[in-house]
């Protein structure tokens, strides 16, 4: 029993090692910052989690530690992702585009919602001057 | 965020402070009464000042039924998320790096921002596909590959079985 459980919980090492490894060669390949993002979070969730569940199940008095801490990249990384996406299109990073302007739907958006703020920061500015 | 009575308060100060003690014990798996005192008083000092950043309603809208159906998105999730590895490990090892990428906009049917929450969290999280941003309730995704710049049909591609299973639990 002990060895099945061993061997399955390598397996999951194995496995977890394997991703985390092509992730990082994604975020070597990739062209842009969005598909880097793309390669490494999904690669490092996945991998993440299988590496931990495997030391759990090889150790088995860390498995629940393990489970939580599984839950926790879970719901910790893709918030940082989305953060860091969110950030770099705020910054100007503008995404690689194969097909042409059209296949950025956020731009409209994204130029529209700068104008206002904009507009905003520039009314509170003349508002504080007249008072 | 309606205001909430002094009772309510008090109920959501509870929520928190009895989750924080909960993830202690899974943390020190032990019942030793020491640790488990340490824990309590722990948990009590940190729920204290964020207690209102853990929940807004606490558990009264638990129903054992979206329960089930939260169990349910977690096996539907997880098989996304492994689909979501191969993909990313074909696109990465092939050497003409089959990518088409582009950011699509769609809009959701969910109305809690809890909701849209996990629904962005999936979709980074699923094959091919980034949350950029959230404007009321449309989402702009980074799409690795893009096989459609309709709105409908990316929709259809990238969120439909989430947020079928979503809009049943909120």
């Amino acid at each position: 029993m002990n060895d099945i459980l061993d061997i399955f919980g390598m397996i999951l090492l194995l496995i977890g090692g394997i991703f985390l490894f092509l992730g990082g060669l994604g975020i070597f390949r990739m062209p842009d910052t969005y598909n880097r993002l793309q390669a490494g979070t999904k690669a490092t969730t996945l991998g993440g989690m299988s590496v931990i569940l495997s030391v759990g199940i090889l150790e088995p008095g860390w498995f629940i530690k393990t489970l939580v801490l599984v839950i926790f990249i879970a719901l910790s990384n893709p918030i940082s992702s989305h953060a860091l996406a969110h950030a770099n299109y705020k910054r100007g990073n503008k995404p690689f585009l194969k097909g042409g302007p059209e296949y950025d739907q956020y731009r409209k958006t994204f130029e529209q919602e700068g104008k206002e703020t904009e507009e905003n920061t520039n009314e509170k500015v003349k508002e504080e001057e007249t008072a | 965020m309606e205001k909430l009575s002094a009772g309510g308060k008090f109920a959501r100060f509870l929520f928190a402070w009895v989750l924080l003690f909960l993830i202690w014990l899974m943390f020190t798996s032990t019942l030793a009464l020491q640790e488990v005192l340490t824990g309590a008083g722990v948990a009590f000092l940190i729920a204290l000042p964020t207690n209102r950043f853990f929940t807004e309603v606490q558990l009264y809208h638990f129903k054992p039924l979206r329960l089930i159906f939260a169990i349910e998105y977690i096996f539907v999730f997880l098989w996304a998320l492994i689909v979501a590895n191969l993909d990313v490990a074909r696109r990465v090892i092939s050497p003409k790096l089959p990518i088409n990428p582009g950011i699509v906009s769609f809009q959701t049917k969910l109305t809690s921002d809890f909701a849209k929450m996990v629904l962005a969290n999936s979709i980074t999280l699923t094959p091919g596909t980034l949350s950029v941003d959230i404007i009321d309730d449309t989402y702009y995704i980074h799409w690795i590959d893009v096989k459609s710049l309709d709105p409908e049909q990316s929709k259809k591609e990238i969120a439909e079985q989430f947020e079928k299973i979503l809009l049943k639990i909120f």
